[in-house]
């Protein structure tokens, strides 16, 4: 569903931001994506859907490659959903508005259509009677469920997810990992950027490890909370899993 | 000092014999409107066109935007209304300028177009930051359901950047009102323009310019309520003109 092959990104002349990344995500498959502050991991998934361009090497999505000039860039997004580290609603819009916005001018649906599949997916979420609101009207968590299910309106064949947790506080991030969790249950191919080691031991088929640019360890869910292989990655996950 | 208050000056026939003194700053006063409005109406237009090419990412787009908005705020406004009034129909084919000097309400339609343009690189630039005040993940989100660039802008980016630049922008309809009395210079009878006749017809300067500045703060106080209205009915939850 998604291959990476190669890929290289510089931010200006001297800053490599990932170096010879490759990698892929089966359909059906959830790959979390975790590593050290700086390590390339959000860039790496910005990369999936070209909102961050990169140098060299390529990216495949569901057969299609992103960084082909002649790639109707625009349709292809519209495919994968992406969730934010920071929701990103668009605070001007109501709850329903903010979900029937691109299945409307993207998709074409109807305003009633996008409406139905709209309240379904907030009901889904658990947040039917929030609709008429705006976002800043909701707490964090609330939020964040919203903009899953934003991304799901589209009918996405994969979801990226970056840091969904991250900006949320305590009581809040179980809310939004239940949402990932049943989501990844019923087969939805997922790349997810983390530092929830519990998400990804109890969904992750894959665990990626990134340091400086680098993908250092790629291992199914058991090899990586076994015993990773690199030293980088054990220290890393002595770290946070000491607290 | 001796100075005869002659208050109901205003309620005399004017030289003119199109009626009172008082008949005569209404004329000016709705010359001014409708100068004002119409120079707003271009300042607007204009100044989002250039405001939003300044945001992208485009080099051709943002030298274009330098380009104009640095042409337009970096000459006096007088030199540019003599500018458009007096070299451009020189400048101009020999038919052509002479169609354009013979323009039926000549000083008008410069005033506007002149007012108007001066001022759109104002707008021009606080657009601009508005726009780069909001978070980048606003457009990545917007990006990411599969909008393009045009509709990123038109649904998400200029609702909310508008909004935010509603105090500013308020200040800046304000101030092209009040510019327009430049025109004077080119002939356009507006309110200055009428309050400087009556006093060379009356002798009555103190009553003129008074009666001129209450009328200018009448127009600004309009202007001041409209747009206080028009925030509050916009201003959405969590950002700086709402709740």
């Amino acid at each position: 569903m998604i291959e990476i092959r190669h890929v290289d990104k510089w931010y200006g002349p001297s800053f490599q931001a990932l170096k010879d990344c490759t990698t892929a995500v089966a359909k059906g498959e959830v790959v979390v994506v975790c590593g050290p502050s700086g390590s390339g991991k959000s860039t790496l998934i910005k990369c999936v859907n070209a909102l961050e361009p990169f140098q060299s090497g390529e990216i495949i999505l569901d057969g299609i490659k992103v960084n082909d000039p002649r790639t109707d860039l625009p349709k292809l997004r519209a495919r994968v959903g992406m969730v934010f580290q920071h929701f990103e609603l668009f605070p001007h819009l109501k709850i329903i508005e903010n979900l029937c916005l691109a299945q409307e001018k993207v998709l074409g649906r109807s305003h009633d259509e996008a409406v139905a599949k709209a309240e379904k997916l907030l009901d889904r979420v658990g947040l039917q009677e929030h609709a008429r609101k705006y976002p800043a009207e909701l707490s964090g968590g609330q939020q964040q469920r919203v903009a899953i299910a934003r991304a799901l309106a589209m009918d996405p064949i994969a979801m990226l997810f970056d840091e969904p947790t991250s900006a949320l506080d305590p009581e809040m991030i179980s809310e939004v990992l239940d949402v990932m969790v049943d989501l990844a249950r019923e087969g939805m191919t997922m790349m997810v950027v983390t530092h929830e080691m519990g998400f990804a031991s109890k969904v992750a088929h894959r665990v990626i490890f990134m340091d400086k640019g680098e993908i250092v360890e790629d291992a199914l869910r058991e090899d990586f909370f076994g015993s990773p292989r690199s030293d980088r990655a054990q220290k890393f996950l002595s770290k946070i899993l000491s607290h | 000092m001796s100075y005869n208050w002659n208050w109901s000056i205003f309620f005399e026939p004017a030289p003119g014999g199109t009626g009172t003194y008082f008949d005569m700053l209404l004329s000016g006063l709705w010359l001014t409107i409708q100068t004002g409005v119409f120079a707003w109406i271009i300042a607007l237009v204009f100044g989002s066109v250039i405001g939003v090419l300044r945001t992208l990412p485009s080099m051709t787009a943002s030298w274009v935007g330098f380009a104009y908005v640095e042409f337009f705020r970096n000459m006096p406004l007088l030199v540019q209304l003599f500018l458009w009034f007096f070299v451009l129909p020189e400048l101009l084919p020999r038919s052509w300028g002479l169609w354009l000097k013979q323009l039926p309400n000549a000083p008008f339609y410069t005033a506007a177009i002149g007012v108007g343009l001066f001022m759109s690189a104002r707008v021009a630039v606080q657009l601009a930051a508005g726009i780069a005040s909001l978070p980048r993940g606003q457009k990545q989100a917007a990006t990411a359901l599969g909008l393009t660039t045009s509709q990123a802008y038109r649904y998400v980016l200029l609702p909310i950047a508008y909004r935010i630049i509603m105090p500013p922008l308020t200040s800046e309809f304000l101030n092209t009102i009040k510019n327009t009395a430049v025109a004077i210079t080119i002939g356009l009878i507006e309110l200055t323009g009428q309050a400087r006749s009556m006093q060379e017809f009356s002798f009555q300067v103190f009553e003129a310019f008074t009666a001129a500045t209450v009328m200018y703060l009448l127009i600004n106080i309009v202007v001041v309520t409209g747009m206080r209205f028009l925030e509050r009915r916009l201003a959405i939850p969590g950002y700086i003109t709402g709740k």
